[in-house]
């Protein structure tokens, strides 16, 4: 049977399922479970030459995807179709057309858990492996193959996985084969188990195996990466460290250099109620692990290199994100969040909330091998690397103040200030460009009306001497709970030096929700920017026009 | 980004949260098929500290919490953090003095067999055990449309 014969079989057998169990369920299969999601997001694009806007022949785009799973008895099966006709603008092309790249069939017998087909998995912190879907990003490295997971006693896991790698409509050409072990000391020895110091170790090894047919060089055909990793916790303490170690591995994203990689993080945490600190640093030399040494941009990560910079949300301070630089950066962070009890001087009558945060994403030293070999040379070992030592280009920084405040009953606000520095050229891969400052205001505000109806608006200002100059923002929302919410907001690009471009980025939407089924509609102007989560981002283009978006869960 | 309204799904009565292995915040494996609340309803939420709507949420459950406790009610909150931002739970958690029991889903497994596709999700379980509603995102105001399906459904029962 071919591939699609096989995919045709699984869906009419999903389907099935999917219409007769509901229904039955009770008297056939008592126990059985049907369940599943549904996104689509479709685009009617404009003309829009003022914006830069690139033109769209078919007018309208949509990328849109169903997970449908069924369980009976630890037996469980699933598939997700998925349809982008053609995909939205700022999405790879190469996802054009239909189909059902994710299937599975999985079963759980005596602690052992069997997945056949398309999975998702993660060893400690993903810094050797870690497979996951993005849809936001168009991100999906989930692996076609095996995954065995087995609990032998309480407290300790194993794992281990093989397959190939989903690259949009295909496989990836390398195999990648992977285990990892974890223990739970206090949970696996029972005489420890009422200790307050409480250890997590796990220890993870993950090879990969791509033909060699490189017509210059003698390129390695398995790549082996090794990680220990240790969590501490007593009481409010937290300590959490890994280390991952690969071997050298050439490839396109590191320009074909034979230096080994290498990974270090370590976060530490101490909280109390009202009270909490936290100190990340890691470093990462030559670790982009892919099971294709041509892939890059997001296709065919092994890996995961997570960034340690804060997510932001609001329009303004997330338009300059922090994406990791796998070939190597040195970050650190410190976030500390305290509560000003309610009743007092400092935090009203409602008690208020701080976050005060600072991170940093810096360059590694890189010295070179010789007097005439070049930093990064191609068919070399690269360069050498001071583990401690700082290299000399900043990448990102920024300091955040965020004040949560409930003012009374029916007003509450949170206020944000941000600072932060933005290596361009190293962050989006220009030449040329500046290295952004910029300084970022946002008060957000709600003002619950009645007990169904709200007001929430947003005010954000960001001022720069470079880039596009300042932003300001505006956005205001109307919510009848728990149906429907209407929402109108500007960006305005006012302190841009080109006058021509010194635009309004308006938008209209409003939104219905019932029995779990969302439905947005929207229409205005989206400026280009980039999308990031977790570090990984996607460049999106300037547009104008409508949008609709369902979403649904069940 | 948006903070939207959002509807309760009237899912089907006998829909029980599935069997699952996640975490404890001091890394303890948990089976969710102990989830309980001696016989009363309570609240499934998933979230993330990078969550801005979820966070305004659990802030605003947290206001009443001292109601909900009064009834019997709870708030069992899963985080679907991942290796970026999981290190932020126990301060977050904390330092905004949030009361609830706490899990993490480690690898994203009980969130996709939870058929949980973003956050904030929440769903709403009776005394049984049974998955009564569920709504996605959060608006002002939810947090008392919860609070009055706990009552009903504590009044049913």
């Amino acid at each position: 049977m071919t591939t699609k014969g096989k995919f045709v079989l699984l869906t009419m057998l999903l389907s099935s399922l999917f219409f007769v169990l509901p229904a039955t369920s009770q008297e056939l299969l008592p126990g059985a479970r049907v369940w599943g999601n549904f996104q689509m997001d479709a685009q009617y694009y404009q003309s829009d030459t003022v914006i830069g806007a690139p033109d769209v022949p078919e007018k309208i785009l949509m990328n849109a995807f169903a997970n449908i799973n069924a369980e009976y008895r630890g037996f469980t099966i699933g598939l997700r179709y998925e349809s982008y006709q053609n995909p939205l603008l700022g999405f790879d092309n190469r996802y054009r057309g239909s189909g059902i790249p994710y299937r599975f069939a999985s079963y759980t017998q005596e602690n052992l858990e069997v997945t056949l087909g398309n999975f998702y998995e993660q060893f400690g912190n993903g810094m050797v492996l870690r497979s996951y879907v993005e849809p936001n990003l168009g991100l999906d490295n989930s692996f076609d193959g095996i995954r065995l997971l087995y609990r032998p006693v309480s407290g300790v896991t194993l794992r281990t996985v093989i397959g190939q790698q989903r690259f949009y409509w295909d496989l990836g050409p390398g195999i990648v084969r992977g285990g990892d072990a974890e223990v739970h000391l206090n949970q696996a020895f029972s005489r420890f188990s009422d200790a307050q110091n409480q250890w997590i170790v796990g220890l993870s090894g993950v090879s990969k195996f791509q033909r060699d047919q490189d017509p210059i060089y003698i390129l390695p055909e398995n790549v082996a990466a090794f990680a220990g990793r240790i969590n501490f916790t007593r009481g409010g303490l937290n300590i959490n460290s890994e280390y991952a170690y690969k071997a050298n591995d050439p490839s396109a994203e590191n320009n074909f250099i034979y230096r080994h990689g290498e990974a270090f993080m370590m976060s530490s945490s101490y909280s109390f109620s009202g009270f909490g600190l936290l100190l990340s640093a890691k470093r990462i030399d030559n670790m982009g692990f892919r099971s294709s040494r041509s892939a890059t941009g997001n296709d065919l990560h092994i890996n995961y290199l997570p960034a340690m910079t804060r997510q932001h949300l609001y329009s303004l301070t997330g338009m300059y994100p922090y994406a990791t630089q796998p070939t190597g950066e040195m970050g650190a962070l410190a976030e500390l969040t305290f509560r000003l009890p309610r009743g007092s001087f400092a935090g009203g009558p409602f008690g208020t909330t701080v976050t005060i945060n600072s991170s940093i994403a810096n360059a590694i030293d890189k010295q070179p091998l010789n007097d005439t070999t070049a930093i990064g040379q191609t068919g070399t070992d690269g360069y050498t690397s001071r583990f401690f030592a700082l290299g000399d280009e900043k990448y990102f920084q920024d300091f955040n103040i965020e004040v949560s405040r409930r003012f009374s009953r029916n007003l509450r606000g949170t206020f944000t200030y941000m600072n932060l520095f933005y290596n361009q050229n190293v962050i989006e891969g220009y030449m040329d460009k500046e290295n952004v400052n910029a300084h970022i205001f946002v008060a957000d505000m709600t003002l619950r009306l009645e007990r169904r109806r709200s007001l929430r608006w947003e005010i954000q200002h960001l001022s720069t001497a470079q880039d596009n100059g300042n932003w300001a923002m505006l956005l205001v929302e109307y919510n009848i709970s728990p149906n429907w919410f209407f929402a109108v907001s500007d960006q305005y690009n006012y302190g841009n030096d080109d006058s021509d471009k010194q635009l309004h980025y308006y938008t209209l939407n409003m939104g219905y929700n019932k029995n779990a089924n969302r439905f947005v509609l929207g229409w205005g102007r989206q400026r280009e920017g980039i999308i990031c989560v977790g570090g990984v981002c996607r460049v999106v283009p300037a547009s104008t026009g409508f949008t609709l978006g369902v979403t649904s869960s069940f | 980004m948006l903070l939207v309204s959002s509807g309760f799904c009237q899912g089907a009565g006998t829909r029980t949260v599935p069997d699952h292995t996640i975490k404890t915040l001091d890394g303890r494996d948990f089976q969710t098929s102990a989830f309980e609340n001696d016989g009363k309803p309570y609240v499934l939420s998933f979230w993330a500290t990078w969550c801005r709507p979820c966070i305004k949420e659990l802030n605003a459950i947290a206001d009443i919490y001292d109601e909900w406790q009064d009834m019997g009610f709870k708030v069992i909150a899963v985080s679907t953090d991942d290796a970026r931002t999981r290190a932020n739970i126990l301060p977050m958690v904390n330092g905004r003095g949030w009361e609830y029991e706490f899990f993490h889903d480690e690898n994203g497994d009980f969130r996709r067999t939870m058929g949980v596709n973003m956050v904030p999700h929440t769903f709403i379980i009776n005394g049984n055990g049974e998955i009564v509603s569920q709504h996605t995102s959060f608006a002002d105001g939810m947090e008392w449309e919860m609070f009055d399906k706990l009552v009903e459904l504590l009044e049913k029962e």
